[in-house]
């Protein structure tokens, strides 16, 4: 088991190990969500809480469940289960007892279910063998590299909106060169730390 | 052409899912910086599609269709599993190539897509057909985009020859170069269907029609686009 420190995974996942710019998890609502900054605030948010709560839920069902029992191969169906069972129960929840953030976030938390992003982070804690804290950490840190992405993503397309592009490269193919140039600004980060 | 041969062949060009579906682009972006690992994902994706798209299609009487999606995830992620388990034991190279990708084959939204908009309707050999189709056109789309990254990056193609073909662009075998290279690849697809097919619209959005989820999606664009 390691922990790295709260700074080191911050940093980590905020900038360095971007999840979206340096590891590709959450594509597609960082193309599909990323039109206005508004909802890819909301759309970010639901991602930081939802990362927290599988976290929560996944890291002991693997240490105390899974593990001991032999059952490791079973990570992958158990894990996706656990998120797609939380992801309701969250929203009944949050929608009897905490009506504000459910109409903050209720919208958003049904296409988290299948969101590689989350499922990745938790299998990525349990592949680098995080402590329970250090686990959170790195949770929150991953979703909040994931808003930082998509509030700088969704600025950049608003002004892209107001640009004459080449007939042909209208839509996505405009959309993808551009995140390709905010990913090279992540590039700049590589080795910082010695992350 | 009959319509077996018109199931299988519709997945390699027509309804490519990553060129014109759009569908996929996690895996699509992040595993081919090399050929080799493109064809790697490719084949590792289409077992899981072949194999999920009969059993689905072969429950889709039994399966109540409240729970589909729950059930569809769990057939779905029993092949995945089954995969890493041979990747692991028999191509140790792929398995770390490929690192997280391989058990996120289980969120990939091809799979899903298609056992939701096909499998779920359609009889056993027809799915299977369909399942093979789709991820020939998937493992073509990533061979092609890892062989481009792969030649301008590193300047070799399958890893050949030794010392490289051409002097290698680093850039194109890191995320941004991979971003890039999908994007002139959709701008490419978009303007070679247009001259083949002048009623084609091209995509200028992400492939949402096969997601289970586009219904949400959807819901969610236009609310906010509302306010």
């Amino acid at each position: 088991m390691v922990n790295p420190g709260f700074f080191p995974l911050l940093i980590g996942g905020l900038l360095v190990n971007n999840y979206v710019l340096s590891q590709f998890l959450g594509i597609c609502p960082f193309l599909g969500v990323s039109k206005k900054v508004g909802p890819a605030v909301g759309m970010s948010a639901a991602v930081i809480f939802v990362m927290l709560m599988a976290t929560a839920a996944t890291w002991p069902i693997f240490h105390f469940l899974l593990a001991p029992n032999d059952l490791n191969y079973l990570r992958t169906i158990v894990f996706i289960l656990v998120i797609a069972a939380l992801v309701q129960l969250v929203e009944l929840v949050l929608k009897r007892f905490v009506k504000p953030l459910y109409n903050a976030l209720g919208i958003y938390l049904p296409l988290i279910t299948t969101n590689c992003a989350v499922l990745g982070v938790t299998i990525l804690n349990i592949d680098s063998n995080y402590t329970f804290i250090a686990a959170l950490i790195n949770a929150f840190a991953s979703g909040a590299g994931f808003l930082l992405a998509m509030v700088l993503f969704a600025g950049v397309r608003e002004r892209l909106e107001l640009v004459p592009v080449p007939e042909s490269l209208k839509g996505l193919p405009i959309t993808l060169v551009a995140a390709s140039l905010v990913s090279v600004s992540f590039l700049g980060f590589q080795g910082l730390f010695g992350l | 052409m009959n319509k077996y041969a018109e199931t299988f062949t519709k997945g390699l060009l027509k309804e490519n899912p990553t060129l014109r579906l759009v569908l996929g682009t996690c895996p699509t972006l992040a595993v081919t910086t090399t050929a080799f690992n493109g064809l790697g994902m490719g084949v590792a994706a289409t077992f899981v599609l072949f194999c999920s798209n009969i059993a689905i299609s072969a429950l889709r009487k039994v399966i109540p269709s409240k729970v589909r999606l729950p059930a569809y995830i769990v057939v779905i992620a029993a092949f995945t599993t089954i995969v890493q388990m041979l990747v692991q034991a028999y191509l140790p190279a792929i398995d770390k190539a490929l690192g997280i990708f391989l058990p996120l084959i289980v969120v990939n939204c091809i799979i899903l897509g298609r056992a939701e908009a096909f499998a779920s309707k359609n009889p056993v050999v027809l799915s299977a057909l369909d399942g093979l189709g789709m991820g020939f056109g998937f493992t073509g789309a990533l061979v092609l985009m890892g062989g481009i990254r792969e030649l301008l990056g590193n300047g070799t193609l399958f890893g050949w020859p030794e010392g490289g073909l051409l002097p290698p662009i680093s850039i194109f075998v890191l995320p941004a170069g991979g971003f890039f290279v999908f994007g002139m690849l959709i701008w490419l697809t978009n303007r070679l269907s247009a001259k083949h097919d002048p009623t084609y619209m091209p995509r200028t959005e992400l492939g949402c029609a096969a997601c289970p989820h586009a219904a949400t999606c959807a819901r969610v664009s236009c609310e906010k686009e509302a306010e």
